[in-house]
């Protein structure tokens, strides 16, 4: 078995957002990069179904060599090898594509990804690759079993799941439940270093959309602090002030 | 050219999501100076299918056929795109719900088009670009994404837009695509739904709770006041880890971003990551012991007290108030 994990270079989750260049470029000043959390998710039960021998896992990511670190965090955790496409993932739509055409070159049994990256949100590359590599897409699923042939997965529903069966090559984009996120031992931080990254260049493709502009959210004016013995009048000032109830 | 909707629909009912799509696509029609088509996949009676001409539609494409009965987004993919084709539609809407997350960029590749998930606003359309704001940075910021592709694909958020009625009445069309077997290998074996609960992305009021409830257990009087308020329940992320809530009422910026009209914050302290996730919602209400909490600061209400004491007497407060 042959798994393909995209892997995404994202700013830490505790990083406060700034911009620079008339609010156009995100301020990577003393951001620290990891490995996008849902893509950490995927590439855990990637390691688990290919446990015993059963299979290999090859990371993929789309980026410039300032994304090796995060690669190299990712064959700690368990991959076995990677391959990194060397170009700065202009959006969505030009990173599926790179990753659907590398995928065309390996025999890869599933492609796993994460939910979506907690920079950009766009939750689009793993539909995108399906349908670059006409193959079923499953997004958003919250467990992934497989008996070799055939997948079930569980995918999130607004209030409750679906339950999906696909036979033959499919992609799928995991969120929590799929797996505990797997922490780099010694060993694996070790053979990080020897295991084979490969670069591959990207192949081009026309742009449909860029971003032009950044903004941030307009602050919230004074917090309005209602005594905790009167706690009854929150009802009152969310009814007749803020009318929202 | 014109614009299409594609409605999603749960039991042949359109959801809430479905008619704000429906009233976005309509006020990007009319700034267009084009008409609106909708179209509808799954059995939905014709009673609501006419509803979407309230919101803006002028003509609805009805796909009522038991292969397309349960969602397949590669299927569905090809059913919209075919649908564009013929209306010669050059820009789509869907929602950006679960569903929509898998089928918009499969119909965005098929389009050849620029997609924008998670809009929060309509288009701008000033100096000749086709620009539209979404949410990104789990929050922390909006992108402005110019679509510079000939189609364009928006999903929009739920809840950023609204539904808005414009007197109007829809022509209903049968419409019966192809569909090839390849698109439909995917199965849906089951679909489990809660249909007693308000599920927590659509939901316009939210009550959330975080380690401060000190125990599973404790979750009854959260409950209960979601349950007077008609308000979906959340928690954060250390609750679900510790496994006291399921995954899906994590919100924040690992878990899933909401922005509802109220959310109420009992327990929380708010954490950068939590407040990402839901520094959209429009009211922002914190309970919470520690004067010093973040939280406050982001909040417009605020209560400095113990959640045991705090929350009770909000239900007593609400049962007066429904009389």
């Amino acid at each position: 078995m042959k798994i393909l994990v995209c892997i995404s270079n994202v700013p830490d989750t505790t990083t406060k957002i700034t911009f620079t260049n008339d609010n156009t470029q995100f301020n990577t000043s003393g951001v620290q990069f990891i490995v996008n959390p849902y893509d950490e998710i995927a590439l855990s039960r990637a390691i688990e179904l290919c446990e015993g021998g059963k299979g290999t896992v090859t990371a993929i990511n789309v980026g410039d060599s300032s994304t090796d670190p995060t690669i190299r965090k990712a064959l700690a955790i368990g991959a076995d090898d990677a391959v990194r496409i060397n170009a700065v993932p202009r959006d969505a739509y030009f990173t599926a594509y790179q990753i659907a055409e590398y995928a065309k070159t390996g025999d890869f049994d599933m492609i796993l990804c994460g939910r979506e990256s907690i920079d950009y949100n766009g939750a689009q590359v793993a539909a995108m690759v399906g349908e670059f590599l006409d193959i079923p897409s499953i997004s958003i699923i919250k467990k992934l079993d497989y008996d070799g042939t055939t997948a079930t997965l569980e995918r999130e529903i607004e209030g409750g799941k679906e339950v999906v069966s696909v036979t033959g090559k499919f992609i799928a984009s995991c969120a929590e439940g799929v797996a505990e996120p797997k922490i780099p031992n010694m060993r694996g931080i070790m053979s990080a270093r020897t295991k084979p990254l490969q670069v591959v260049e990207a192949v081009e493709i026309a742009e449909v959309a860029k971003v032009v502009k950044f903004e941030t959210p307009a602050p919230r004016g004074a917090v309005k602090q209602v005594p905790a013995e009167e706690a009854a009048k929150l009802i009152d000032l969310l009814h007749t002030e803020a009318k929202v109830i | 050219m014109s614009v299409l909707v594609y409605v999603e629909q749960a039991d042949g009912k359109f959801k809430k999501s479905g008619f704000e799509a429906v009233s976005y696509a309509k006020a990007i029609a009319d700034g267009q100076g084009t008409h609106l088509t909708a179209i509808s996949i799954g059995n939905v009676g014709e009673n609501e299918l006419k509803e979407l001409g309230k919101y803006g539609a002028s003509k609805v494409l009805n796909v009522s056929s038991d292969q397309l009965k349960n969602f397949v987004n590669q299927a569905y993919a090809s059913v919209i795109v075919e649908a564009a084709a013929k209306e010669n539609a050059d820009i789509v809407v869907l929602s950006n719900s679960f569903s929509g997350k898998g089928l918009a960029p499969r119909v965005a590749v098929k389009l050849k088009a620029g997609l924008v998930d998670g809009a929060v606003e309509l288009p701008q359309t000033a100096d000749g670009k086709f620009t539209v704001k979404k949410n990104a940075f789990s929050g922390k910021a909006f992108a402005v994404t110019e679509l510079t592709s000939a189609n364009k694909v928006i999903a929009l958020n739920p809840n950023a837009f609204g539904t808005k009625e414009s007197a109007g009445d829809a022509t209903i069309e049968n419409f019966i695509p192809e569909v090839k077997a390849t698109d439909l290998t995917a199965i849906v074996k089951e679909i489990v739904r809660a249909t007693d609960k308000i599920s927590l992305p659509d939901a316009e009021l939210v009550v959330s709770a975080g380690r401060g409830l000190k125990a599973p257990e404790n979750w009854g009087m959260i409950e209960e006041l979601a349950n007077l308020l008609g308000a979906a329940t959340a928690c954060s992320k250390p609750v679900s880890d510790a496994g006291w809530r399921p995954h899906s009422e994590h919100v924040g910026q690992t878990g899933i971003a909401i922005s509802p009209n109220l959310y109420i914050a009992i327990g929380i302290s708010g954490a950068i990551q939590h407040l990402a996730g839901v520094s959209s919602s429009k009211v922002i209400v914190v309970i919470n012991k520690d004067p010093e909490a973040p939280f406050f600061k982001v909040a417009d209400y605020g209560i400095v007290g113990d959640a045991f004491e705090v929350v009770p007497k909000l239900i007593e407060a609400l049962k007066a108030h429904k009389g």
